[in-house]
């Protein structure tokens, strides 16, 4: 994955002062220029996503944050809904997603013999280079189907019988709905988590693993005793951009979520997120609507929570960053 | 090669004289016409060589040579890296253990190893130490507590250890950490302890607790150690033998080796020509 | 010699039990064993069904006016020309704005910015960016390009997809250039080599496999964009290489087909699933040989 780095600090060696050196300043000013280029990018991506939701703000104060109205021909529009789709979706996601790629990563670093590894591994980060529409297509014209057929009339016959969890599994089996959208996004963010476990997972030096087989360790013992305690930070980190990943999906969520704006309790009821919202609704909005302002403060919204995930992520995957 | 028995004399430290040493024991260990490669490289030729039990046996040999490869066959630790594999024998108490279908957990539940670098896992000293006795063993909170006070007092860590028992192994210094895996080690109770270069990142005052310490264990266990330095090997060993070029060159009692090597690369190698 | 208190060996470990737990202990490694390697079968399982999906229902629909034909109303005989187009357009156009840039960028962290604090902002948003939800970059361009100018066009799109790459080649670069030995560098300073000089024709020619690589998968991931096209090109029924008009592109007309209820738009959107998905992936497979034989 892109992001592994290895970052060796100090300092790189410095040409000597040379009088003339207008190719040297006009080349660091240049690159530093870049780089302040980019802090402008994220800081006008704040600025104009917020001034652009501000009359949203200010129409309907901080209850829009929880607020489950979403009525255009009423002016009315809160956020409750599709962050709670989006929280929950992304959620579900992980859940799915973890073990996934926990068995993944398990397997491409302890055991596939080595000749399986790069093709495996090349084949499940091919996953994550599927465009997001893609995604959506195979969700809506292959999975949905197979989930309304299959999947949920099963689900709802047993799980749906139980007592305390049944209401999870309960209703008309549509296809779509929040656990389709869920179990997409799992699959879309599996490559990313299982990539960064399979990276931290190899950082482990072999001669801990070692000891513990010395003690008589079975290879899961290995895993669980001594690899996965090394690295779980990062192993969170991972699982931490996975869910930065799943929360701004925008376009495999919208084929396959159903599009409602209500809370429903079961898993197979319609929904949406903050990022299918935007995408659905954009083009029914009038420039310099309170609807179009509605939008883009879910756009700020979904920024704050993306930005918080990630820069969290981030912040557990340092020492991974460090080498 | 088990029937030479000479003078005796206690191996004192610092010094280069080598203990001559009892009569060496019977094997624990029996390594028979053994074969090692690394893919198509011949690693290890022909070695056969006998580990007395509840003694100690150095292996000595310049990088490359191969001692380092055959105590990695002692506990099967090849087997994890496909590619690697043995021939012939090598027989624990009889029964060879370089056969396909060998249980690898219970082998090396009974063959221990200490490596080169201090391995203690991220948690902590008592958790250290009980994680590789739960494996094997059903033991009560109170039979647990005894069983690491036990291992930390063999591997004289206790008095340092003991009101840190539930912090961080990875706060400790080198040599203790050192011992620390020596005392998760013993605490399993195996029969054999391989020890690989255990002193190489070590100072010199944490090495002379170590080499201490492996005297102080032979009266339980069997031990075989590779090391690089030949006083340490003159020092611990009853039983030394010098590997060249993956062939076992020359074994005996340590005092023969390190005062009449038979074999003039022993000597050159002994003299410092090489390695 | 050693002042070592030493307590007897406790009673010999009971071998039955140890055998018990073993049994036991290798039931749940073997169980956890099946569970990855099944986990690992679900994953490929699912690149089989999205591969073997798009090649069945795309090849169907795959005939010589998709790529002759532009997008036309349904019913009539249409293709995908326009969209084509238009995609290969603003990839273009916003690999070339924005590798420039990410390079810039890349170099500025490598080899100026080591353990400085701006440095450290630098990555860390670019690091940020490179994550962040590529809706709102679509929303944010809305907001500075397509409200203040009049309306959707295809710089806005060129814009939003050039902010998307920028962050990727910022990272390979910075990793590549990372991995370029310090000795290199010295020896080229050594000469009396200005600075600016090392890390062209040093820095960045040991580097260059690297980058392209990074580019390539830039180029790749922007290719299937489509969120952030939704808010800035918009799309366009019509043959349009006019950059400041609403502009088509394949992601966006497949996600207008493929959930229109004709039959023939359906499949029109699958043959260009499937074309963008082959591109996608054999950007991906090719930049991945390159590094490796770069390596």
């Amino acid at each position: 994955m892109s992001q592994a780095t290895t970052m060796t600090t100090g300092a790189r060696p410095v040409a000597p002062r040379r009088t003339g050196s207008l190719g040297d300043a006009l080349f660091a000013g240049a690159c530093q220029a870049a780089g302040a280029f980019v802090l402008l990018l994220l800081g006008g991506i704040i600025v104009e996503l917020f001034i652009g939701g501000l009359p949203a703000f200010r129409a309907f104060g901080l209850s829009f944050l929880w607020s489950t109205e979403w009525d255009p021909v009423a002016e009315v529009f809160g956020a409750g809904v599709s962050i709670y789709g989006t929280i929950v979706t992304a959620v579900l996601a992980i859940i799915f997603a973890v073990p996934l790629a926990f068995g993944v990563a398990f397997t491409l670093t302890e055991l596939a013999p080595p000749w399986l590894r790069r093709p495996v591994g090349t084949a499940v980060e091919l996953l994550a280079a599927v465009p997001s529409i893609i995604y959506g297509m195979w969700g809506f014209f292959l999975i949905a189907p197979l989930m309304a057929q299959y999947v949920q009339p099963t689900l709802i016959d047993s799980l749906g019988e139980l007592p305390g969890i049944g209401f999870l599994f309960q209703g008309p089996p549509f296809g779509t709905g929040i656990l389709t959208a869920a179990l997409i996004l799992a699959i879309m963010i599996l490559p990313f988590i299982a990539a960064t476990m399979r990276d931290v997972f190899e950082q482990v030096p072999p001669v801990y693993k070692e000891s513990a087989y010395g003690l008589g360790c079975t290879t899961w013992e290995v895993m669980r005793g001594v690899v996965l305690p090394y690295t779980r930070i990062s192993v969170a980190g991972g699982v931490m951009l996975g869910l930065g990943r799943a929360l701004g999906e925008t376009m495999a969520v919208t084929f396959v979520i159903g599009n409602a704006n209500r809370i429903t309790t079961t898993l197979f009821g319609p929904g949406n997120t903050i990022a299918s919202v935007v995408a659905l609704e954009f083009g029914e909005s009038e420039t310099g609507s309170l609807k179009l302002s509605s939008l883009l403060a879910l756009g700020f919204i979904l920024f704050v929570i993306s930005f918080v995930v990630l820069a969290t992520s981030r912040y557990l995957l340092r020492s991974r960053l460090k080498g | 090669m088990s029937d030479q028995a000479t003078t005796s004399a206690r191996p004192s430290l610092g010094t280069m004289q080598a203990r001559s040493g009892a009569a060496l024991n019977e094997a624990k260990l029996a390594i028979r016409n053994l074969d090692f490669f690394y893919g198509a490289h011949k690693a290890l030729k022909g070695i056969g060589l006998d580990i007395p039990a509840r003694q100690v046996t150095g292996m000595i040999g310049p990088s490359g040579c191969g001692k380092s490869t055959l105590l990695r066959v002692l506990n099967r630790m090849y087997s994890l890296y496909p590619g690697q594999r043995a021939e012939g024998q090598v027989l624990l108490d009889g029964e060879n253990i370089i056969e396909e279908g060998v249980d690898l957990n219970a082998l090396r539940s009974k063959v221990g190893m200490v490596f080169q670098k201090p391995t203690p896992f991220p948690m902590t000293i008592y958790e250290n130490i009980a994680f590789g006795v739960r494996l094997h063993e059903q033991l009560s909170k109170a039979q647990m507590d005894e069983r690491v006070e036990w291992a930390l007092t063999r591997a004289a860590l206790w008095s340092e250890a003991k009101d840190r028992l539930n912090t961080s192994a990875m706060g400790m210094s080198g040599g203790q950490q050192q011992r620390l895996c020596i005392a998760r080690t013993i605490a399993v109770r195996p029969e054999v302890i391989l020890f690989d270069e255990p002193t190489s990142a070590l100072d010199p005052i944490s090495t002379l607790k170590i080499e201490e310490l492996i005297d102080e264990l032979k009266r339980d266990f069997t031990i075989a150690i590779v090391t690089h330095n030949m006083q340490q090997a003159a020092r611990c060993a009853d039983q030394v033998a010098f590997f060249y070029l993956g062939e076992l060159i020359e074994v005996a009692p340590a005092g023969q080796l390190f005062t009449a090597p038979k074999h003039p690369k022993t000597q050159e190698y002994i003299t410092g020509r090489f390695g | 010699m050693s002042a070592t208190t030493q307590p007897a060996l406790t009673p010999v470990k009971d071998l039955k039990v140890a055998a018990r737990l073993g049994r036991g202990r290798k039931r749940t490694d073997l169980i956890i064993r099946s569970l990855s390697l099944a986990a690992t079968g679900i994953g490929l399982v699912f690149l089989a069904s999205i591969l073997v999906t798009l090649f069945v229902k795309g090849f169907g629909a795959m005939d010589l006016a998709v790529f002759t034909e532009v997008t036309k109303p349904p019913g009539s005989e249409g293709g995908l020309l326009n969209a084509i187009v238009g995609s290969l357009i603003q990839v273009a156009l916003a690999t070339l704005i924005g590798t420039p840039i990410g390079m810039l960028v890349g170099t500025y962290l490598a080899e100026y910015a080591r353990g400085s604090r701006f440095g450290d902002v630098v990555r860390f948003v670019s690091d940020i960016l490179l994550s962040a939800p590529s809706i709102l970059i679509g929303l944010f361009v809305y907001q500075l390009l397509v409200l203040p100018f009049g309306g959707f066009s295809g710089w806005a799109g060129v814009a939003a997809l050039a902010i998307i790459i920028i962050p990727i080649v910022v990272r390979t670069t910075e990793d590549m250039l990372s991995l370029v030995p310090n000795t290199l560098r010295e020896a080229v300073i050594g000469l009396g080599a200005p600075k600016w000089k090392m890390i062209v024709l040093v820095s960045w020619r040991s580097a260059i496999s690297g980058i392209i690589t990074g580019v390539l998968l830039g180029i790749a991931r922007i290719a299937g964009e489509t969120a952030p096209l939704l808010f800035t090109s918009l799309g366009n029924n019509a043959w349009s290489t006019d950059l400041s008009a609403p502009m088509p592109s394949l992601p966006i007309t497949i996600y207008s087909y493929a959930g229109s209820p004709f039959q023939d738009w359906i499949e029109l959107a699958w043959a260009g699933a499937l074309l963008i998905t082959l591109a996608v992936l054999l950007l991906n497979i090719g930049a991945r040989s390159l590094l490796g034989r770069g390596k």
